[in-house]
This record gives structure tokens, sequence and C-alpha cells, in this order.
């Protein structure tokens, strides 16, 4: 089935909807807020669902566009049509302003800043004179196309619901695509996505301000729907409702939003017009029932109701294959001045009192495999994060290719062709091998968010996945291509990686402890290609702890302890060293 | 401005800024424990705060039926949960905490509640009926899901705000309503006057503060709680009850919160829905305070506490604007000064 399919169903049938005879107005109005709904729940699904950052001011978002349609149709008499590029510029310039400051807290500080910022606009609208304080403003025209006139619920029913169908078009576009994979790495943290070349900051602004937009579009649509703007819909109240909406559908999930407005919009309407008639006039009862509903529905369905369906319906959409035949070009880098590849010299670290890296030197060079051994807690992952950026250098130097690169960030380091695996696996494991190991390809591709959404960026594409498939392919995983990373075994997921940073082309692999978790023949076929890849060039530097495999493999072994190096050599010197021996057996050995 | 007029405002200050710190410590220690941004925090407040006042009037709140019902349901979840095996000293446990104990409590309510009962008692009883339901609250909507993301439970603590705040009103009628004060000794010290109100505000907010630093440095069960909030899995291998680590942090943040509730019940109306933005105060110190240190919240708290009280008094139109945007530079000071280091979480 391809994946259009099912949109253009979608479509047929809510344009068909208002023309079913005896069909009650009231269930349009139902559709027409719905629709609003779900175009801010949408933009909450990537922010939220896909990015993991947590925003309870959408609502604000949606006042923006409002406020701004109203008082430019009101005041000034500006075609609507004119004030929607200004509306959504206005959410776009709020977004960006509140984004630069709370998109960059972690964790809960996010939500709980979007809250106070939420209800501090909230009674900004209600205060500003020229906002028409409590009351509002009201008078505003309707959408009009020539002298046609969108005055009932009935037409601008079409406006509406055009635009959830292309925001979910143009969302989903993102998605998939360069861009959309850095957004959907945003959630499982950001060293692996920076690792290879994605700037975290600026792909979080990018999806703070895409929900901002989206929510200002809801805004300017509903000024016109309602002809009023007041403060009471853009308050924390209805901000808490979206991200209800959009965990209730599916918080991951583009269509989520849409069924999740569906269900919460629906049930409300529901509650309030039946329950009065079983209990009697109780007020606020719906509020009790919404409540207890939404957590029951929680316990019930903590990830949402649409992948619960999802994974109930018999058909699967089918995936393209990649034509693992195009080629994607090499990036082009500065070339090695001499010999060495990585140099580093008394390389320190120090956390507090701790001196996790010693003042360590050694060198990487060309068509060399190196190994870092030492005991646990000896700095060889401090070296290696040491190395790609992810920590700074208390002291020493640290230079790739000639050039200095300590303290330079992890995005940086990568472009020099320096490409890591980590210990602890970080892969998205939502996503499977193939999107992850493009990730990898990141740098290598230029489409933006713009071109990605607008379907322009298909050449770009077909060439990143085609070069994902070839080091998937390479590193003998091609039948899981198309599996979720989460369910591979954590033996496959390090290969995965291996797959990943082979997509940078890098000059240098660092590898930390790939063979953790194979099997023997697992390993023997591991030595095998990255033997291959040195004879093809490139340089790897390894932790590992699997003595027979780094003996057998490397040209070169480092051995660390307690931060300090405490030898280097080929692996037979390394054998009989008496201070290595020390170190791993203890002194009476 | 003179002199008095500043010296009242930061008194006014002050004593807000003592609740907001009651209330940001709780949501911290909720936070820390079991990872619920506690949202109906301000309803525990309410809760407190309307039930004291309506024993204060000889009447019984309907929050005891309500604690009642919550009790009700837990046991039924716990029989549920224990199914497959059934033991008799188990269900009998659960019985006793989640049926014989709230009906213990209905029925003490009944028997003491009336016009002349002293103040004393009615706040030891609207103590207990909120301790009670937030302690059933726990076991009813959290726990089930406590293994989820912060986000869940974010969404899950909003149903119960929703619905904790309907039944306010069913309670508490749409009238506001005020209790009467702890004490109505008072004490001028200058051109200030110091309410026995406003005194036992500050005493219990220091006592509370003094409390808790003492309850998660020194004793066993707090480090326990403590040990939860920085690894749930690890803190389960070495033998500590996370559920009860839960169930404790809610039954502390209730109890804060009436607390809280019958301190500011004399000395403003409060009605069944002002819990939520007193508890968003509360969160404001809270995030100040960065959800992980006690004495920084409160210092937050007085902070905003101050800044209310002076905005009420120079521009009150946007006394909430700019409460609300105190927070802003805040966060702004936050990020820059510390990059972020979470990682893997969900």
């Amino acid at each position: 089935m391809n994946q259009r399919t099912p949109l253009i169903i979608f479509a047929a049938l809510m344009a068909v909807i208002p023309f079913i005879p005896g069909i009650p107005p009231f269930w349009i109005v139902l559709l027409n807020n719905i629709g609003l709904a779900a175009l801010v729940a949408m933009g909450l699904v990537l922010l939220t669902g896909v990015g993991g950052l947590t925003s309870f001011g959408q609502a604000a978002f949606c006042g923006f566009g409002a406020y701004t349609t109203a008082v430019l149709t009101t005041a000034y008499d500006v075609s609507p049509w004119l004030t929607l590029p200004l509306s959504l510029l206005v959410s776009g310039i709020a977004a960006v302003l509140l984004g630069i400051i709370t998109v960059r807290l972690s964790g809960h500080y996010l939500p709980l800043g979007t809250i106070a910022w939420g209800i501090g606009l909230f009674y900004l609208f209600s205060k500003l004179e020229f906002l028409g304080r409590n009351d509002g403003i009201s008078g505003i025209p309707p959408l009009s196309i020539g002298t046609f006139r969108m005055l009932d619920p009935g037409t601008i029913y079409f406006a509406i619901w055009i635009a959830v169908l292309v925001s979910a078009l143009l969302t989903m576009n993102l998605l998939d695509s360069r861009t959309g994979r850095a957004i959907r790495a945003l959630r499982r943290g950001h060293i692996a996505g920076e690792a290879f070349g994605v700037q975290t900051p600026r792909a979080k602004l990018l999806v703070f301000v895409y929900a901002a937009v989206l929510a200002g579009l809801s805004g300017w649509l509903y000024a016109h729907f309602q002809r009023a703007a007041n403060p009471t819909p853009f308050g924390a109240h209805a901000g808490i409702e979206y991200l209800f909406i959009a965990v209730v559908g599916g918080a991951g999930y583009v269509w989520g939003a849409v069924l999740g407005a569906g269900i919460v919009v629906i049930l409300k309407e529901i509650l309030q017009s039946y329950l009065p008639y079983i209990f009697g006039g109780q007020s606020q009862l719906e509020t009790i029932v919404f409540g207890i509903l939404l957590v029951v529905l929680l316990q019930l369905a903590p990830t949402g109701v649409w992948p619960w369906l999802m994974s109930r319906l018999p058909i699967k959409p089918a995936r393209k294959t990649p034509v693992s035949s195009l080629p994607l070009a090499t990036p082009v880098r500065a070339q090695a001045s001499s010999d060495v590849l990585l140099q580093i010299e008394k390389a320190r670290k120090q956390f507090g009192g701790v001196i996790a890296v010693n003042d360590v030197s050694f060198d990487v060079r060309a068509r060399e495999i190196v190994a870092l051994i030492g005991p646990n807690g000896a700095g060889k992952s401090t070296t290696f994060n040491l190395i790609t950026g992810v920590l700074t250098t208390t002291g020493g130097a640290i230079s790739v290719l000639g050039r200095k690169v300590d303290n330079a960030p992890p995005q940086e380091v990568v472009k020099l062709g320096v490409a890591r695996t980590f210990q602890h696996v970080k892969l998205v494991p939502d996503m499977t091998v193939l999107e992850n190991v493009a990730i990898g390809a990141h740098l290598r591709g230029s489409s933006g968010a713009i071109s990605s959404m607008f379907r322009l960026d298909r050449a770009d594409e077909a060439k990143l996945l085609a070069e994902a498939a070839r080091q998937i392919e390479r590193v003998g995983l091609g039948d899981q291509i198309d599996q979720l990373a989460g369910s591979l075994s954590l033996g496959q997921q390090r290969i995965v990686e291996i797959a990943r940073a082979l997509c940078v082309d890098p000059l240098l692999l660092l590898l930390d402890e790939p063979a953790a978790g194979l099997r023997h023949m697992e390993k023997q076929r591991l030595a095998a290609l990255l033997r291959q890849l040195r004879d093809g060039g490139m340089s790897v530097l390894l932790v590992e702890h699997d003595m027979g495999f780094v003996m057998d493999l490397a040209d070169r072994v480092v051995v660390l302890d307690f931060g300090t190096k405490i030898a280097e050599g080929t692996p037979s010197q390394i054998k009989t060293n008496p201070d290595v021996i020390k170190a791993y057996l203890g002194a009476t050995a | 401005m003179n002199t008095t007029i500043m010296l009242f405002l930061v008194q006014d200050g002050i004593t807000n800024g003592a609740i907001y710190a009651l209330l940001g410590l709780a949501l911290v220690l909720v936070f820390a424990v079991t990872r619920v941004i506690l949202i109906p925090q301000g309803e525990f407040v309410t809760y407190g705060a309307l039930s004291y006042a309506m024993l204060a009037t000889g009447q019984v709140p309907g929050t005891v039926w309500l604690a009642m019902a919550m009790g009700i349901a837990a046991f039924g979840f716990d029989l549920f949960d224990a199914r497959r095996s059934l033991r008799l000293k188990r269900i009998l446990r659960s019985l006793v905490f989640n049926v014989v104990m709230p009906a213990a409590i209905l029925a003490l309510t009944y028997r003491l509640a009336g016009p002349k009962t002293p103040i004393a008692v009615n706040i030891a009883l609207s103590l207990l009926i909120v301790a009670a339901i937030g302690l059933y609250l726990y076991r009813l909507a959290f726990q089930p899901i406590a293994h989820t993301s912060v986000l869940v439970l974010l969404i899950a603590s909003v149903g119960c705000h929703l619905a904790l705040q309907g039944l306010g009103l069913v309670f508490f009628g749409a009238e506001g309503l005020r209790g009467p004060a702890l004490s109505n000794a008072a004490l001028t010290i200058g051109p200030l006057r110091f309410t026995g109100q406003s005194l036992a505000v500050y005493g219990l907010t220091v006592a509370f503060i003094i409390a808790l630093w003492l309850f998660f440095g020194f004793t066993l069960m707090g480090k326990a709680l403590r040990a939860t909030a920085v690894n749930r899995l690890g803190a389960r291998l070495v033998g500590i009850r996370t559920t009860l680590s839960g169930q404790i942090a809610f039954l502390l943040a209730s109890l804060i919160g009436a607390i809280s509730g019958i301190l500011i019940v004399p000395i403003t109306t409060l009605y069944y829905d002002t819990g939520f933005l007193i508890g968003l105060k509360g969160f404001i110190a809270a995030i100040i305070g960065g959800l992980v240190s006690y004495p920084l919240t409160a210092v937050a708290a007085l902070l905003v506490g101050s800044v209310e009280a002076f905005s009420s008094f120079y521009a009150s139109n946007f006394k909430e604007v700019i409460v609300f945007t105190l927070i802003l530079p805040v966060l702004m000071l936050r990020s820059l000064a510390a990059p972020e280091v979470e990682e893997e979480k969900d």
C-alpha cells in the first residue's frame, strides 16, 4: 500500500462529509473544532512526541495568530488573506524569542518554563488595551474569496481541513527526511546526533518554531471562524488540553494528533451535553469525568490510541527499498600534511579532584589499527570523549591532521573525518536500522527543512539512503535493514553503530568496545571488516576488553591505567610488559 | 512610596512567599521521588483550607466522602493487582489501610464536627482527610503508571487536577470561604503589626524546611526516598520499596498543601479553583530552585512573594504577568550557566 493512499482516502472522506444530506450543522462545528485542535496538536507531535520537548504554551501561540489578524483586520482593515502570513510570522518570531530562552533547558525545566510564560502571555492578552482586555476583539471579518464569504461553519470547514491535511502532509514529509531524522534523534539525547554533525540547538529551535507556526495558523483560522478573539481559549488550560490531545492520540504520530483531537473534542461534547441529563444539573461534572477518563486512558494505553490502533491493523505500510547503486560524493576534506592522523599531546581531564586522563600522549598514523586498552576506569572512554569534543580538555593538545581540535565542538571534529561509536549504544530505538545509519551521513547531505517539506530533497535523500544501505550491507546487517534498531540484540546494535560511523566516510574510526556482546564468529567477521577498512586507507582507534581480539587485530597497543599511559608498543611487546601484567593481574602475579 | 508602605509590602510578600515556599518544597519533594510534576498540589491547598473552613462552621465537608470513595477504589486496585496470589494477610492489610482507615476518619469527622469544635480538632481532621486523599491519589492515578515517561505522568497529573478541581466545586460550591484565624494574638513592632496568623506562617515554614532537611539528610527513610529519586531500579534492587517511597512523598505533599491552605484561609478568601494559581506560584519558586534544592526554593519563594506584593501595588493589572515572566531571566541564567548533561532519558 502506498503511503499516500490513506491520506487521499481520508481527504476524500472529509470532503464528502458536509454534503451528506441531513447532517446536523452542529457536527460541522465540531469537526471544525477538531481540525483547529488537530493543527496545534500536530505541532506538539513534532515538538513533544518526536523531539521530546514538552510545551504547555502552545495556546499562547494560537493567541498570537488570532490577535494579529484580529487587530489588523478590525483596526486597520487589512484583508484576512494578507494577515495570514503576518499571523504566522508573529507566532514564529514569538517562538524564536521564547525558544532561544527555553529550548536549551533540559528535561523538566522546559515544560515548567512553558507553563510559566504560557500563563504570563495569557494575562498579557487579557490586560492589554489594544487587544480589548478581557472582552477581546469582535467583529472580525470572515474569510472571503471574491464575493464568496465564508460565513457559516460549513464553508470555513474547507479552509480548516485543507489546512489540516496540507500541514499533515508537510509534517510527514519533514519527518521522513535528513532534517527529520535529526529531529527524531533529539529525544534520545544530543550526544549521538552531534557526533555526526547535527546542530542540536538549531534542530530544537526549528521544531519549536514549526510547532508555533502551526499553532499560529490554528489561531488565525479560529479568529475568522469565531469572528472574535478573547483571551480564554489561549490560556493555561487550553495549552494543557492541546498536550492532552497529542498524548491521548499518540504523541509520536502525526495522525495521532487528528485522532486525539477527535477523541477529546467529541468526548468533551458528549460529557457536556449528556452528563447533566444523567446526574442532574451539577455543573463542572464533565470536568471531573473528563479528568478521570484521561487518567484511565493513560493507564490503559500510555503510548496513545493511534499506535494501539495501528498495531491491530492487518495491513502494514510498505517501505521503499533504497537503490544502493546511487553514488554519494565523497566529502572534500583537508589533506594530511604528514603521516600522523591523530596526535594527542599531554591530554588531561580533571573532574573536580579526580584526574580521569593524566597527561596522556600517543598518536594514530594513516592505515593503522591502534588499540587503547586498560582496566575499567582507566580513562579510555574519557579519552574518546576528549578526541571527539564531547568533553573539553583541562590541558594538553589534541590535533587531527595537524589541526587543533581540543575544545572544538563534536560537529567540527566529525567534519575532519573522525567518526565514532559509543560504549553505551546510542541509537534511536524506534527508528529503523536504515534511518539510524543514515544519520551518519547527515553532513553529506544538504537539504534543509523547507525543501524536505515540499519534497524537493528526494534526489539528495535517495543518495543518502543508498549510502546508508551500502554501509549496512558492508557490516553484514542487510537482512535487518528495515527492523527497528531497538529490536536488535546489543551486539548487532553495536554493529549498526559502526555502519553509522562508516557513513561519515571517515579517515579515522573510533570504536568504543565494538566486540562486546558479539559471538565468536561475529567477532571474526568484525576483525576481518576492520582489516579490510585499514587496507582501504582508514585508521581505527579502538577500546576493547577482549584481549584475543585486540592482540590479533591491532598494529599498536596503548595501555592506560588510572588515567596514565603505562605502555605502548606492538601486541607482542605489550603481552610481555611487566607494568601491563601488573596493572591487569595485580602486583603478585 | 514611604517606608511604612514598603515595610508593609515586604511583610505581605514574605507571608505569601512563605506559603509558596512550602508548596515549592512539596513539589520538589514529589518530583524528586516520583518524577510527577504535581499539578494537583493546588487542590490539596484548597481542600485543606475549605475543609477546615467548613468544619469551622460545623458542617461536614464532602472531602471526607471523597477520601472514603478513593480508599475503596484503592482497595479494589490492590485486589486486582493481587488477583493471582490472594493471601489473607495481604488483603487484610490493604483492607485496614484503604477501607477501615478512611471509614474511621469519616466516623470521627461526623462524631466531632459541630459549631463548637475547637480549632485544633478541626485542623487535625482536615489534615487527616487531605492526607488520606493524597495517599490514595498516588495509589489510584500514579502507581500503575510509575514506570512511564515524565510526560505521561504530567498529563495524568493534569487529569487529576481537573477531576479534583471539579469535585472541589461540588464539595464547596462556587462561593469563596474564609476560616477562623489560628490565633488572635498580635504584636506591634514600630509601624508593623504582626498577627499571630502571619507569625504561624513564618514559624511553620521554617519548621518544615528544617524538618525536611533533617528527614532527607539524616534518616534512613529519607535517604531511601532520595535513592528512589536517583534510580528507581537501583533502589528496588537494594530493597527499597519504591511504591512506599511514592506514597510517602504524596502523603507529605498533601499534608504540606493542606497546612498551607489552613494557614492562608484566614487571611484571604479561597475559592474552589484558587489552588491552581497558588500552586503555580509555588512552581515558579520550585523551578527557580531547579527542582532539586530546598533552601534555594525557599529563597526563590520569598522573592516571588515579594515581587507579587510590590507589583500588585505598582501595576496591579500586570501582577500575574510580572510574576510569571519573572521566570524567564532565571531560566535564561540557568541555561547559560549549566550545560545540559542529561542523556538517555525518556
